[in-house]
């Protein structure tokens, strides 16, 4: 049996270590196109604020861990998959042939449809290459224009504010990070952001990118409706989308990403999809689909895949928005539905004197969502309460009047007996 | 055989000796407040509940640690933060379904129980017996097994 | 080290909080919380200080030992110039919030002037501010904590407050922190509510450190050995709390009853430790949930209790159902015994309520066993009582006025003023079971000699914490003494109270003298603390503090009258159990203690005295 893996991130390195552990026999081939050896974006923004070095960044540390597993690696590019014929082709010329394949190809980011981004002294900030270039130009004082106040704007932008840069940023939604945060805790981040010398323009979009000719900065921004800014240095986090291009005509059902069913297998049989290329089932969501971008999900997705390739049938019951993002130090948190449901019910407590806020929804007496700010202790009981789908019983109205006490209300609904 | 924490909240006084020997032993000082276990006040039925990590077989720390910082300490089936490899990126304390891996704001890194390395710093402060380090065969976590194998196997008939 | 080297003043008039550093050389003398809280109080307030003026302070003190691995590191004390009494208070208390205040990186907090409006003090590691406090002023104690927790949406925050009794100018408000723990006497609440400062709500993560850890695990381990073998703080306190002590009290007749007419109450067992273990009739539950310790106790003699659902106190009243802070002893023997009421489920509703109003159940039970014998003479009537027949043994009278003291509402605005003031109001201030204004507490010193010299010389008023004799004359530690006889009380008496001063100064509880001497204090204080601590150090620095006390007292204007007892414990014999026919013999004991003391004739400390002590 011959088992390809498209992609050296986490979906990808766990899926070969788990197809390695389910079939000691089988061939085992990880196809990476970075020079690094196998690496965590999610550990980029720590390498940027110089706590890491480089190799802090891998997936593992042992060198040769993949090799003493008998995982093949392959440093190339795969240009198309032919679904029909079972076989891959790869940039460098000449084709691959396979029984299993798994597409853990990860994100690409976004690039916006704006002019002038191709040039100098604008950079994205995905790769290890990107963060070195990032470095390299954010020296201290030098003005840095970061567009994009999502994930993965927020999580580097205290490595840029500790370069000591002067940080401008540039959002088109009307809060920071629009798609995990609400208003309130949106805003509470913008504040906090400006509290610590960031200037940030929200529900603002950049027009145009030009060289700067005659100023001291290298470079010009257009933006409506703030007008003009200079920068030495643009980055851009506007986002991410599953890296699926070479995927095109290959027979393979796309949405925004790889559609697969509960066992991670894609439209067509054997060709399975994990981490951020899957769309999967959205969990909660009554069979819906959904991207969700995040490590814990790359994880889980490449080991279910794994398994499945393999034939040890494992369904999946969907991946669960959640994400967790420190903000020049304020740590925020976000789980499942926390916009709410219609019927369901919402708790909220909202501090700004101390940047403290706690949403909770509900679903009847089930927990389905929620948003904490400036809390550390103990969030990750919110995923088990919603994950497991946990019936509150009396702790729910316990919550609706104090949300913060989540362990109490896990620990009286699932460890003691009801008294 | 391996050995578990057993916990026996009705025991529990609520005197938080196992606390301070637990910040103690990782920290050098008493501060509950970094402790790895923590115990839990019901006022009004009068109960106290002790809870730390049950060291899972899931171990859905481990394998959402994007720099393989957590690792498996064989000897006695902990799940140990390498501070050294740990950036701070608090993934984990999303992914562990059971909050008893939180983020710890003075070192920037994720703390745990790590058993203390087979000698429980909790379990020999504990003036009740509350906590108990004994055969992990047939211990009160099942309860805490049963609730993570929900998360898991729940969801999935769910879907 | 184990001092944090920090305190925090709050300037209440200015709105100011300033951190300053400790004064080390103080604290090499007094300690820490009681003594060196005192130590503050005397060097920055005037002994004349009308208590509820702005000028008076209130300081919250912790120990060295607060917050430590030692057992019993819970303690905090109140001191200020009792609003009851006009002597100096100092009130000490368990729980977690003094440790939670230590863990902050504080060991003390001084608060000085008045509020211009209600205020509390909301404290984060080293982050204090004073915060309105228009949302919780008017509230109970046990809502206030509710509401500061979801406002501050941290459910590790640990609380001390007033309730309405503290707001309304009740006489002996106490504050209250994690709900039922208390530093209960001599109105440290009332001061604080005449400064406008409703509550302290703390969180700490910075930790406390000791001098040398490995030798202080060592000998704390050691220590906590032996409270775990000793059969009073390893058995009994953690089976029957204090309350193991109601049923040996009556049958040595020294159990005051009915505003200490009598020596011993019929209805003592059935409101008696045992009885709380027993399952009620009612319900078949028993009265007690549990046991509780307070922050870092092996003992955990805390009693949890739960009433009967179906009690006429708290029936279709939920608020009540659930399990809180239980009967101690000398809260059972004010609220049962004093007031001849055996009704197990009254008493614990009652003592609900002072914890959620936040008032003093000692004085609260003894005020309204005067008023009853004052009721029963005639001199207070139904006019006066709103028609509430205050009949000693109305379960009906104790639980209604509880609830009119908590809400100062009614009669119980005149029972909030304490025996005293209530029985001087009404023309017989000899019914006032008090000493210095502070009611005596569950000890007859008819039936135990020892007490009297107690209560007479104590200087925050009378009570049995300054030093009790009861353990020697009763118990038998650390050796057994004749509790009919006066010889060599004076003695004890001195040794107990300079003993208890220094361990109220550790921020260790005085419940583990039962199990331990001053010999198995200061081997864990000089683990933890810098300069080198001996036993003789640790003795004297006890009894520093006393003469300190006595000094602010008497620049008080307290005199050698003032240490005396009420005229019924001097003249009417009790009439019952093993003292039958025996009055105090206060007479006998006192001069001989004023001689150890090295105080004059007067009750002066001698200038030979003072300086032996580096108090001149």
């Amino acid at each position: 049996m011959q088992y390809v893996v498209i992609g050296a991130g986490p979906a990808g390195v766990t899926a070969a270590e788990t197809i390695r552990k389910q079939d000691p026999s089988g061939e085992v081939i990880l196809i990476g196109d970075e020079p690094e050896p196998a690496y965590s974006r999610m550990a980029i923004p720590y390498y940027l604020a110089d706590k890491i070095p480089e190799q802090g960044t891998y997936l593992r540390h042992d060198p040769k861990h993949l090799d003493s597993l008998g995982v093949r690696q392959l440093k190339q590019r795969v240009t198309r998959v032919d679904s029909a014929a079972r076989q891959l082709q790869l940039a460098g010329g000449g084709a691959l042939g396979f029984d299993r394949l798994l597409l853990a190809t990860g994100s690409d980011p976004v690039k916006p449809p704006i002019d002038g981004l191709d040039q100098p002294g604008v950079h994205h900030c995905w790769t290890l290459e990107d963060a070195r270039n990032i470095v390299k130009y954010a020296q201290p004082g030098s003005h840095v224009v970061l567009m994009g106040a999502g994930f993965i704007g927020c999580i580097i932008m205290e490595a840029l504010a500790e370069r000591g840069v002067d940080l401008t940023v540039v959002e088109m939604g009307d809060r920071m990070v629009p798609r995990m945060m609400d208003q309130e805790s949106g805003n509470l981040i913008k504040q906090w952001c400006i509290d610590k010398g960031v200037t940030v323009h929200t529900s603002t979009r950049v027009t145009g990118v030009k060289a700067n000719a005659s100023g001291a900065a290298r470079i010009t921004l257009s933006c409506d409706p703030v007008g003009t800014l200079e920068a030495d240095l643009v980055v851009v986090a506007a986002g991410v989308k599953p890296a699926v291009d070479y995927l095109r005509d290959s027979g393979i059902e796309l949405a925004q990403g790889v559609v697969v069913n509960e066992y991670m297998e894609s439209s067509v049989p054997g060709i399975y999809a994990a981490g951020d290329t899957c769309e999967g089932i959205d969990w909660g969501s009554d069979g819906q689909h959904a991207v969700h971008a995040i490590q814990p999900v790359a994880a889980e997705t490449g080991r279910i895949a794994a398994l499945n390739m393999c034939g040890e049938v494992t369904p999946y019951p969907g991946s669960m928005a959640m994400n967790v993002l420190d903000t020049l130090g304020l740590v925020s948190v976000s789980y499942g539905q926390w916009m709410g449901v219609p019927g369901g019910d919402e708790v909220h407590r909202l501090d700004s004197d101390e940047y403290r806020y706690i949403k909770l929804q509900f679903n009847g007496d089930r927990l389905i969502g929620a948003i904490t700010l400036g809390r550390t202790e103990h969030v990750g009981v919110l995923r088990g309460l919603i994950q497991s789908r946990t019936r509150l019983g009396k702790w729910k109205q316990h919550l609706m009047e104090d949300p913060t006490r989540i362990m109490e209300a896990y620990l009286g609904a699932t460890q003691l007996t009801q008294g | 055989m391996q050995r578990s924490l057993y916990i026996s909240p009705d025991k529990c006084t609520g005197c938080l000796q196992c606390e301070m020997a637990c910040s103690f032993e990782h920290e050098g000082n008493f501060n509950p407040a970094k402790s790895r276990i923590k115990v839990f006040t019901f006022h009004t039925e009068g109960r106290f509940v002790p809870y730390t990590c049950t060291q899972c077989d899931e171990a859905w720390c481990k394998s959402a640690c994007p720099t393989e910082a957590i690792t498996l300490d064989a000897a006695t089936g902990a799940k140990m933060v390498n501070d050294g490899l740990c950036v701070g990126c608090k993934v984990c304390t999303i992914a562990c379904p059971f909050g008893t891996i939180n983020y710890n704001t003075t070192t920037g890194k994720v703390m745990k129980c790590d058993l203390c390395g087979g000698d429980p710093a909790c379990a020999k402060a504990c003036p009740t017996q509350a906590i108990t380090y004994i055969d992990a065969e047939g211990t009160g976590y099942d309860k805490m097994r049963t609730w993570a194998s929900r998360t898991d196997t729940q969801t999935a008939a769910q879907a | 080290m184990s001092w944090q080297k920090k305190i925090l003043r709050v300037n209440l008039t200015e709105g100011s909080c300033t951190a300053e550093p400790l004064n080390m050389q103080w604290a090499a003398d007094y300690l820490g919380q009681r003594g060196l809280g005192s130590k503050y109080l005397v060097e920055e307030v005037d002994p004349k200080v009308d208590p509820l003026s702005p000028d008076n302070k209130l300081i919250f003190a912790t120990g060295p030992l607060t917050g430590t691995a030692s057992s019993t590191s819970a303690r905090y004390s109140v001191i200020t110039k009792g609003a009851l009494t006009g002597a100096i208070a100092c009130s000490n208390s368990g729980g977690y919030f003094g440790a939670e205040l230590k863990f902050a990186g504080w060991d003390m907090i001084i608060f000085e002037g008045k509020a211009p409006k209600p205020v509390y003090l909301y404290i984060n590691d080293d982050h204090a501010e004073l915060i309105p406090a228009d949302e919780i002023w008017g509230k109970s104690v046990w809502d206030t904590d509710k509401i500061l927790h979801a406002k501050h949406q941290d459910p590790q925050l640990k609380i001390s407050a007033i309730g309405k009794a503290g707001e309304e100018g009740v006489m002996y408000a106490c504050i209250v922190n994690d709900l039922h723990r208390a530093a209960g006497r001599s109105g440290v609440g009332t001061v604080m509510g005449s400064k406008n400062l409703k509550a302290v709500a703390v969180r700490g993560t910075k930790g406390v450190s000791v001098k040398d850890p490995m030798r202080f695990m060592q000998t704390v381990m050691e220590k906590k050995k032996i409270l775990a073998e000793n059969p009073v703080t390893g058995q009994g306190l953690p089976t029957y709390g204090t309350q193991v002590l109601m049923n040996v009290i009556n049958e040595v007749g020294a159990l005051p009853t009915k505003n200490a007419s009598v020596v011993q109450f019929d209805g003592a067992s059935k409101i008696s430790g045992e009885a709380m273990h027993e399952p009620r009739a009612s319900d078949g539950k028993a009265n007690l949930v549990t046991n509780q310790a307070c922050f870092g106790c092996t003992i955990a003699c805390g009693r949890v209790a739960r009433i009967d659902k179906e009690h006429y106190t708290v029936k279709n009243r939920p608020e009540y159902w659930g399990a809180s802070g239980g009967l101690e002893y000398e809260n059972a023997w004010s609220l049962g015994a004093d007031c001849g009421v055996d009704d197990l489920e009254a008493l614990t509703f009652a003592n609900f309520i002072c914890n959620e109003q936040g008032y003093d159940p000692i004085t609260f039970g003894a005020t309204l066993a005067a008023a009853m014998e004052l009721y029963e003479m005639g001199v207070i009537t139904d006019e006066d009582t709103g028609g509430v027949k205050l009949n000693f043994g109305s379960a009906e009278a104790l639980t209604t006025m509880a609830e009119q003291v908590g809400k100062g509402e009614g009669f119980g605005m005149i029972l909030g003023l304490g025996s005293k003031r209530l029985c001087e109001k009404y023309g017989h201030p000899e019914l006032s079971m008090s000493v210095k204004g502070q009611e005596f507490p569950a000890y007859d010193p008819r039936g135990i000699q020892g007490m009297g010299l107690t209560y007479a010389t104590s200087n925050r008023g009378a009570c049995h914490l300054r030093s009790y004799t009861v353990a020697s004359e009763i118990l038998g530690i650390p050796e057994k003494t004749d509790p009919l006889v006066t010889e060599g009380k004076a003695g004890l008496v001195k040794a107990f109270q300079d003993a208890t001063a220094a361990v109220d100064s550790s921020g260790l509880c005085v419940f583990t003298t039962f199990a331990w001497t001053l010999e198995d204090f200061y081997p864990q204080i000089d683990a933890a603390c810098e300069g080198e601590w001996t036993l003789e150090r640790l003795a004297q620095t006890g009894e520093r503090i006393w003469n300190m006390e006595r000094q602010f007292n008497m620049a008080a204007g307290f005199t050698a009258k003032d240490d005396t007892l009420p005229k019924r414990l001097l003249t009417e014999p009790a009439s019952s159990g093993p003292a039958a026919g025996k009055v105090n013999g206060l007479d006998k004991m006192l001069p001989e203690y004023y001689e150890l003391r090295g105080w004059s004739k007067e009750g002066v400390p001698t200038p030979d005295t003072l300086r032996s002590l580096g108090l001149s």
